[in-house]
C-alpha cells in the first residue's frame, strides 16, 4: 500500500481511539462519578441511579456532541474547500444568524409552546430561508459567484443579528432569557427524535461529502482549473453548499449557536495531516465530535452542579489551542 | 496532411458581445503552433473557447474528427490539457499536484489513485525533469520548476492537444529555453499537438512550426514563422516600428525593436 494512504489510515484510526477515550471519559465524569470498571454492572442494573444518569443524560449528550460537532466541523471544512478561503465557516455565511433569528421569532411570538419540535423547526426554517436568500442573491449570469456569496452571507448575518437585537429589545424578561440561553448553545436535549436526527444526518452528510472528496481536491487548484480536469464544478459546488448549509441548519436548530468548531477543528486537522480532502473530511468529522464531547464534559462539570454554556468552552479552548498551535507551527500553512 | 484539430468560423464571448469573431484554422498532429498578438487581441479568449470555458456562440471545433461540443467535461479533459500562466498552489507536493492530472480518468466516486496512475505520473515527472522534486511543496519551487510541474501535470492527463498560456512569461532566458526545448521535444517525440500563447516574437519564431497572429478578435495572418513575422504585419498589429532579419544559424526570423528616439533621429 502507498505510504500516504497508510499514514491516513493510521491517523483516522488514532482519531477513532481518541473518540472512544473521550466517550469513556464523558461517561464517567460528572457530579455522579461512574467508574468504568463498574460499567458492565451498571448496565445490567437498570434501576440504579448511575444507569439513569448514563442513559438519560450522558449517552444522549455524547450522541448529540458527535452529531453536532461532526456536522459543524464537516460543514466548515467543506465550505473552506468550496470558497478556498480559510476564514469561512458555517457562521460566516449567515446560516447560524438566520437560525437564531428563526428561534427568536418563535420565542417572542410564543410559538415555542406549540410543540417540543417548534423551536428547532423554526431554527431550521431560519437557516433554510437565509440559505435560499444568500444563494439567490449570489447568482450572477446564471452561475454562482463564490465571492458574492461570501459577502452576501456576511451582510445577511449582520441584518439577522440586528433583527434579533430588535426582537430582544421588545421581548419580556423570560423570553429574553430563553433567547440568550438558546443563542449560547447547549447539548442538553431531552427529545430522542431530535438527537437521532442530529446524529444520523451528520453521518449522512459525511457519506455524501465523500462522494465529492476528489472534487474538493481539484477545487484546491481553483474553479476554472478544476473544470479543466473534467469536474462539473457548478453542480458540485451547489450540492456541497446545500449539504454544508443543511448540516449547519440541523446542528444549530437542535443545539443553538456553538461557535469555533467549524473554523478551528478543520484547521488543526489540516496542520496535522495535510490538505487532501480524502482524509480531511473524516478527520474533521471525528475531530469535531471529539472536541465537542470534551467541551461538553467540561461545560457540565467545571462549575458542577451548575452548567456553563458549551459555547463558552468551545470559544475559550478552541481559540486558545488554535492560537498556540498556529504560533508554534514552523510552517505557515495554506488552505490549498 | 491530416487535419487533427480544426476550428471553423468559431466565435465566442458573451451574448451580444463577440470577443472572438469567425476564427478558422487547422492544425496537423504533432504541430507546435504559436499564437501571437497584442494584449486584448483575443488570444486568451481563443484558449478559453477551446478549453470549453467560454461556450461557442457560432462555428465548429473538431478534434480528431469529433465535435468538441459533444464531448463531456471528462472526455474534454482527457483530450485537451491546459497549462495556465500562474500556478497558485500552496501546500501540495509536486507528486500530489501531478497526480491530479489523472482525475479525468477516475471512475465516478473513485477515491484512490491506481498503480497505473502513479506510473503515468512518474513517467511524466521524469520526462519533464521534476521527478527529483516530487516530495517538495509546490510553493517552495522556483517559477521555472513550477512551470515544469505544470507541464508534467498536463501531460499526465495524456492529452492529444496541449494548450500553454505564456509558459515563459515569468522565466529568465535559461528557463525560457529549457521550457521551450522540452515542449518542442514533446511535440516531436510524443506526437503531441501544442498550441501556445506567447508574447516573445523571437521565441515564437525560433521554436514554433507555425504561427497565428491575432488582431481585435480575429486572425490577421497564419503560416510559417517566416511568413507571419514580417515588419508590415507586426507594425500594423502592434503599432510599433520593428526591423525583421534572419537568424544566421537557425534561419528563423528575428524581430528587433527600434526606439522612438532612434526613429526621430533617422
Amino acid at each position: 500500500m502507498n505510504s500516504k494512504y497508510l499514514k491516513w489510515i493510521l491517523f483516522l484510526a488514532a482519531l477513532l481511539v481518541l473518540l472512544l477515550v473521550s466517550v469513556l471519559f464523558s461517561l464517567s465524569a460528572g457530579e455522579i462519578k461512574v467508574s468504568l470498571s463498574q460499567l458492565p454492572q451498571i448496565l445490567s442494573d437498570k434501576a440504579s441511579i448511575e444507569y439513569t444518569v448514563l442513559s438519560k443524560i450522558r449517552v444522549p449528550r455524547i450522541l448529540m456532541a458527535i452529531g453536532v460537532g461532526g456536522a459543524l466541523s464537516l460543514s466548515g471544512v467543506v465550505l473552506q474547500g468550496i470558497y478556498r478561503n480559510p476564514l469561512v465557516e458555517p457562521y460566516t455565511l449567515g446560516i447560524s444568524g438566520g437560525a437564531a433569528l428563526g428561534v427568536a421569532i418563535a420565542i417572542v411570538f410564543g410559538l415555542n409552546t406549540l410543540s417540543f419540535f417548534s423551536l428547532p423547526a423554526f431554527g431550521f426554517l431560519g437557516a433554510l430561508v437565509t440559505l435560499i436568500v444568500v444563494y439567490l442573491l449570489s447568482i450572477k449570469r446564471g452561475g454562482l459567484s463564490i465571492n458574492s456569496m461570501l459577502l452576501i452571507g456576511v451582510m445577511v448575518s449582520f441584518v439577522s443579528s440586528s433583527a434579533m437585537m430588535f426582537l430582544m429589545s421588545i421581548s419580556t424578561t423570560e423570553n429574553l432569557h430563553n433567547i440568550v440561553f438558546w443563542v449560547m448553545g447547549s447539548l442538553d436535549e431531552s427529545n430522542n427524535s431530535l438527537i437521532a436526527i442530529a446524529f444520523y444526518s451528520s453521518l449522512a452528510g459525511l457519506v455524501i461529502s465523500y462522494f465529492f472528496a476528489q472534487t474538493l481536491n481539484a477545487l484546491r487548484l481553483g474553479e476554472v482549473k478544476a473544470r479543466h480536469l473534467g469536474i462539473n464544478t457548478g453542480v458540485a459546488i451547489k450540492l456541497l453548499f446545500f449539504v454544508a448549509s443543511l448540516l449547519t441548519g440541523i446542528a444549530v436548530s437542535v443545539a443553538g449557536v456553538i461557535g469555533f468548531v467549524g473554523l478551528v477543528i478543520p484547521h488543526l486537522i489540516r496542520l496535522i495531516i495535510g490538505n487532501d480532502y480524502r482524509v480531511l473530511l473524516a478527520g474533521s468529522f471525528l475531530g469535531g465530535a471529539i472536541f465537542l464531547i470534551l467541551s461538553d464534559t467540561i461545560a457540565r462539570t467545571i462549575i458542577s452542579p451548575n452548567e456553563l454554556p458549551i459555547g463558552v468552552i468551545t470559544g475559550f479552548v478552541g481559540g486558545l489551542v488554535f492560537i498556540i498551535v498556529l504560533s508554534r507551527s514552523k510552517s505557515h500553512f495554506k488552505l490549498n | 496532411m491530416e487535419q487533427f484539430f480544426q476550428i471553423t468560423n468559431f466565435s465566442c464571448g458573451y451574448p451580444g458581445k463577440f470577443l472572438l469573431k469567425d476564427v478558422s484554422f487547422n492544425v496537423a498532429k504533432g504541430d507546435f503552433v504559436g499564437i501571437i498578438g497584442p494584449n486584448g487581441s483575443g488570444k486568451t479568449t481563443l484558449f478559453r473557447g477551446i478549453s470549453g470555458e467560454l461556450p461557442p456562440l457560432k462555428g465548429r471545433m473538431e478534434l480528431k474528427g469529433l465535435d468538441t461540443r459533444k464531448m463531456n467535461l471528462k472526455q474534454r479533459a482527457q483530450n485537451i490539457a491546459i497549462v495556465t500562466q500562474n500556478i497558485e498552489i500552496g501546500s501540495m507536493t509536486v507528486e500530489e499536484y501531478v497526480l491530479m492530472g489523472r482525475i479525468p480518468y477516475h471512475k465516478q466516486f473513485q477515491f484512490f489513485e491506481t498503480k497505473e496512475d502513479f506510473a503515468i505520473a512518474e513517467k511524466y515527472m521524469k520526462l519533464t525533469g521534476v521527478e527529483k522534486l516530487k516530495g517538495k511543496y509546490m510553493n517552495a519551487l522556483s517559477g521555472g520548476e513550477q512551470q515544469l510541474a505544470g507541464i508534467a501535470r498536463a501531460l499526465t492527463q495524456e492529452p492529444d492537444l496541449l494548450l500553454l498560456d505564456e509558459p515563459t512569461s515569468h522565466l529568465d532566458i535559461t528557463h525560457q529555453v529549457q521550457t521551450l526545448n522540452l515542449i518542442r521535444r514533446l511535440s516531436r517525440e510524443l506526437g503531441l499537438t501544442v498550441l501556445m500563447i506567447i508574447h516573445d516574437l523571437n521565441l515564437a519564431g525560433e521554436y514554433c512550426d507555425s504561427l497565428i497572429m491575432m488582431q481585435e478578435g480575429h486572425i490577421r495572418k497564419k503560416g510559417l514563422p517566416s511568413e507571419v513575422l514580417n515588419y508590415a504585419d507586426i507594425e500594423a498589429v502592434y503599432e510599433t516600428v520593428v526591423v525583421v532579419r534572419t537568424n544566421p544559424i537557425s534561419n528563423k526570423p528575428v524581430v528587433f525593436l527600434v526606439s522612438e528616439e532612434v526613429i526621430e533621429k533617422s
